[in-house]
């Protein structure tokens, strides 16, 4: 069956009609006819999203998220393929659970879940983890973190970024040193001071950073760096780049558009690691996505259950919802902002995570004979954030209430649609990638 | 008055100043009195919420309450359904259930007395949230100083404060830092470097590391204690756990910053010694200034600290009706 995109405008330019068939982009004009017409007038075409960066919480915590949720919030949220972090229970460190995860994907078929494998056994940060098989395994695994935890030891560190070349893999750094870190709730500074938190400071992201970089620059390996949160961390990652050395960076949403001070509450919803900071680093992230310094926004998506939230701020779980309100944020914060254009969205949101994983059929350009991998934007309307109205089984999003600008329309997966106005689309599953 | 007290900040010049005048008032009411008791909480329940060990807070609410005729609950975590793992929240809609109609809460966590407030619909005391605040133990430490050095009425008007001592951990230094800047004192935080927060500059209080050069300056003089456990040497010799080590040793920080009776040589006239206890002899503070008959107020500040309860209590539960 085809389907044709009537008056849809690719990365926010000029109105065409765009016909998908056979899982491609079979033809892009005007006055396409196909077996079915979405009318898209007003509506952004984009690249589907690529997150580089979401916890889906199976196995082990299946209360909180599964794959198959998680996958069906991604969609919503216009996205076409997620990297599902290994902080599960048990650790995502062998061939045999990244194969799980991958299996789980591909069974539910809403987005490609690509299994992120963890760095060390049990992501402990002692002995380093069966990269190699990982890699080999068929989940293909290119992307190895120990995220929720940082690989703390220097040496291990050097030899995990080594290794991982034989098969151009990268190491996405949970940067924190956990020393600095010991019973850190909220960023260091006058927030934290006033509120009796012990502070997160900014320096212990910034030490490893700068560690990593060099240590990637000395022996040529790429480093990602997850969730970049200060102003001296964008320095660094400037710094390290203009070496010419292999590092990017994504910075989250929830980093992009909120600050320390809403801690004031105490409710855990705004506990996240790394925690919120400054107005003045919020600006200098905004800065550095749009000059490309970070490369990606990754949402670091964190569904948690209820109980483990509903508590007291120091005995509640860090982490905050992404996948269904990441694109908005980005909206509301870098383009109706003026400092990013629909290319810039494309981008940061689907081309260069999609590089960075080393995802091939994935952020590819609007064209013919390019595979079908979607979203469409209405840049319009607005919308409000209702917590249970929201795929994932969870309901920790720190933007409940919030009316935010941009609708996901429909969301097309090597051209099926995934989802059609904010409806998941259950039907022929697609398995091929 | 708000229905609840989670912050010496919830409170303006006006509401302190009601709250420290009816403290007098009721102690005023009770001197003399051969039946230490007035019926206005008559019928009402005060809830003792005590996640922590603290003998003294908890007595003193409940003699407050005791002393206005609430029936009191005294609810410990320690062989409660709290030492089973039973959460805050299910805690509180339980004594939401009973039909408490005040909480009186200390807690290990900063915050969780503002949590309280999502689930209980009675009033919400703070007795204490980790390193956050401490709101009536300001109280009374500002009642005591107005009674000492301003007749017992009024606010604190260029009243000089120092605070020595772990200010950082501390929730008595930030509800005082609020409350006394509130009333127009003005306070000097003196510690060593490790142990102020980060972002102490933007509280309303001065900043030293010199106790000395503090003294000779202060009408008052409020030392904190300081726990052991941040004094590296306490360790033990090749400890795994490095811990959090704020001072080189006890013996070094009792040397910097404790008051001791040469120190108190250097107090101006009428400046009078504070502490919130329980105290460190011989470390914070020596024996001879914490008995000082004379500059030490510390057993006054227990007595001043019943009142205190009392007053609020009273206003906040309505007990004028």
């Amino acid at each position: 069956m085809s389907t044709v995109l009537r008056e849809v405008r690719p990365y926010g330019e000029h109105p065409t009609d765009v016909l998908i068939d056979g899982g491609v982009i079979a033809a892009i004009g005007s006055g396409l006819d196909g077996d079915e017409v979405l009318d898209g007038t007003g509506c952004v075409l984009l690249p589907g999203l690529v997150d580089l960066h979401t916890h889906l919480r199976e196995p082990g915590r299946e209360d909180a998220e599964t794959v198959a949720s998680g996958s069906a919030a991604a969609a919503l949220g216009g996205y076409t393929a997620v990297f599902a972090m290994p902080n599960t229970d048990p650790a995502a460190d062998t061939a045999g659970v990244v194969e799980q995860v991958w299996r789980l994907g591909r069974e539910c078929g809403l987005v490609d879940v690509v299994p992120i494998g963890a760095v060390t056994v049990g992501r402990a940060g002692r002995h380093l983890a069966e990269l190699g098989a990982m890699a080999d395994s068929t989940a293909r695994v290119r992307v190895f973190s120990d995220d929720g935890s940082c690989v703390a030891d220097p040496a291990l560190m050097r030899r995990a970024l080594e290794y991982v070349r034989a098969f151009d893999g990268v190491i996405a750094q949970h940067a924190e040193e956990p020393r600095l870190t010991e019973g850190a709730q909220l960023n260091e500074g006058v927030v934290s001071a006033r509120l009796g938190l012990t502070g997160w400071p900014a320096a212990a992201e910034e030490a490893i950073i700068a560690r990593d970089a060099l240590l990637a620059g000395h022996v040529g390996s790429r480093l990602h760096v997850c969730h970049v949160s200060t102003s001296g961390s964008v320095e660094i990652i400037r710094w390290a780049k203009s070496k010419g050395w292999h590092v990017t960076a994504e910075v989250t949403p929830h980093h992009l558009a909120l600050t320390d001070d809403l801690a004031e509450s105490y409710d855990p919803v705004f506990k996240v690691n790394p925690p919120l900071r400054t107005a003045a680093d919020v600006e200098a992230l905004r800065d550095a996505l749009a000059d490309g310094t970070i490369d990606c926004v990754a949402t670091d998506h964190a569904p948690h259950a209820a109980e483990d939230k509903e508590s007291e701020w120091g005995a509640a779980l860090p982490g905050m919802l992404g996948l269904q309100t990441a694109l908005s944020v980005v909206v509301e914060t870098m383009v109706l902002a003026g400092r990013l254009d629909w290319r810039g969205v494309a981008s940061r949101l689907s081309e260069a995570p999609a590089r960075i994983g080393s995802l091939a059929e994935q952020g590819r350009p609007i064209a013919v004979g390019e595979p079908a991998n979607l979203v469409l934007v209405d840049p319009a309307a607005r919308w409000t954030v209702e917590p249970a109205a929201l795929a994932s089984k969870s309901r920790n999003t720190p933007f409940a209430g919030r009316t935010l600008p941009g609708r996901v329309r429909a969301t097309f997966l090597r051209g099926r649609a995934t989802t059609r106005d904010g409806a998941v689309l259950t039907g022929v599953v697609s398995t091929a990638r | 008055m708000s229905r609840h007290l989670l912050s010496a900040g919830d409170l303006d010049r006006a509401a302190a100043v009601e709250i420290l005048d009816t403290a007098e008032r009721l102690d005023r009411a009770l001197a003399g009195r051969e039946v230490k008791k007035l019926p206005p909480l008559r019928g009402r329940t005060v809830v003792n919420l005590f996640y922590e060990d603290s003998t003294r807070t908890r007595t003193s609410f409940e003699l407050a309450a005791k002393r206005l005729s609430a029936d009191v609950v005294n609810f410990s975590a320690k062989g409660s359904s709290v030492s089973k793992g039973e959460s805050l929240k299910d805690t509180a809609l339980t004594l939401q259930a009973m039909g408490a109609d005040a909480v009186v809460v200390r807690h290990s966590y900063s915050g969780a007395a503002h949590r309280l407030t999502a689930w209980v619909h009675g009033s919400v005391i703070n007795a204490g949230d980790g390193t956050h605040e401490h709101p009536t133990q300001a109280l009374l430490d500002a009642f005591t100083m107005r009674r000492r050095l301003r007749g017992g009425e009024g606010d604190l008007a260029g009243l000089r404060v120092a605070i020595v001592g772990d200010v950082l951990h501390s929730r008595v230094a930030r509800s005082n830092v609020l409350l006394l800047s509130t009333l127009g004192a003005r306070v000097t935080l003196v510690a060593p470097p490790t142990l102020l927060p980060v972002g102490v500059e933007a509280w309303p209080a001065a900043t030293s590391f010199d106790l000395d050069g503090v003294l000779a300056t202060s009408d008052v003089v409020m030392m904190l204690r300081v726990q052991r456990e941040r004094m590296s040497a306490s360790l033990p010799e090749g400890a795994r756990d490095l811990g959090n080590q704020f001072v080189p040793s006890a013996r070094e920080y009792a040397r910097r910053y404790g008051l001791d009776a040469r120190r108190m040589a250097m107090l101006d006239g009428d400046a009078i010694v504070m502490h919130p206890g329980p105290m460190n002899r011989g470390m914070e503070i020596a024996a001879e200034v914490a008995d000082d008959p004379k500059r030490s107020t510390i057993v006054e500040q227990v007595t001043n600290g019943v009142s205190v309860r009392m007053a609020v209590l009273y206003l906040l539960l309505g007990g004028a009706e």
